[in-house]
């Protein structure tokens, strides 16, 4: 997984790494000012959320059934639950549906509390 | 018939200012510029990196820049949009890819505000990469206004004495 992540530009230029908890993996997101939206608050920009949660939902889906092309996203949508402070960013995603063409990945974004989640978002990819 | 409202932003409207974007951090980070803004509409540009590209030998820009740049062009037409300068926040967004960015291209959004309330707004927000006619993805995204009396951070974008802080 930490190969695959290596492998996409984006994910080093935001920060993003895995970590891996016993048999499953989860992303994380540590904060640093470039990260920042509001710096007043200072909360972590919205985009840069919604692409943690876009990647997150990516890796998820080619670590399962990743095939010999990369999946193509569809769509992209994210609900914003809560100001994501400057602190850590943890994200999870679960292949919701996976049909022949077309796969379906839930994700979440949570910093301190798992039950309190910052943000939320799914992801269809054509496979 | 004519728009008659009184914008709060309106002495900045026309080519993108540099304060736009130089109190966010990710946004001097990622490049993004503001190439417009008007009553209601905000047009801002991601330059071509080969750091935000998912795969190195394609170099088509990751989902998730172009998620950066509309919800960032989103968040500025809110802000064209408001008669009285009042916090921000995405309530959510959704984009949809219609195709790959061109490789290699710097990118474009367009963003406009088809309603805006007293709480919330709606942008609908499409992004290009050669011709505007052809865009590569749309989003449309509601966000919350007004938590925090006072604009929160707006008043930044104003020329001095402006801010009706």
């Amino acid at each position: 997984m930490q190969r695959v992540l290596e492998a996409i530009p984006y994910a080093q230029f935001l920060g993003v790494q895995v970590e891996q908890i016993g048999e499953a993996w989860r992303c994380v997101l540590p904060f640093r000012q470039e990260i920042v939206g509001n710096p007043r608050l200072p909360a972590i920009h919205g985009g840069v959320l919604g692409a943690f949660l876009e990647l997150t939902a990516f890796l998820r889906l080619y670590a399962e059934a990743g095939g010999e092309r990369a999946p193509k996203p569809i769509n992209f949508s994210a609900d914003y639950l809560r100001s994501a402070g400057p602190q850590t960013t943890y994200a999870e995603g679960v292949i919701f549906k996976l049909g022949r063409r077309i796969a379906t990945v839930h994700v979440v974004a949570w910093q301190d509390d798992h039950s309190k989640p910052v943000a939320s978002g799914n992801a269809k990819f054509r496979l | 018939m004519a728009d008659e409202t009184k914008y709060a932003l309106e002495s900045v409207f026309g080519p993108g200012h540099e304060a736009m974007t130089q109190y966010t951090p990710h946004a001097q980070y990622l490049g993004l510029k503001v190439v417009e803004t008007g009553r209601r509409f905000a047009v801002m540009m991601l330059p071509y990196r080969p750091e935000i590209v998912g795969d190195p030998f394609r170099k088509v820009v990751f989902g998730g820049a172009v998620t950066t740049l509309l919800d960032h062009a989103s968040g500025l037409c809110v802000a064209c949009s408001l008669e009285n300068l009042e916090a921000i926040a995405t309530i959510d967004l959704r984009v949809d890819y219609l195709r790959a960015a061109e490789p290699g291209c710097d990118l474009y959004g367009r963003t406009e505000c088809f309603r805006i309330t007293h709480t919330a707004a709606f942008v609908r927000g499409l992004a290009w990469d050669k011709d505007p006619s052809d865009p590569f993805a749309t989003s449309i995204g509601a966000f919350m206004i007004g938590s925090t009396p006072g604009g929160g951070s707006l008043s930044r974008f104003l020329p001095e004495g402006e801010a009706k802080k």
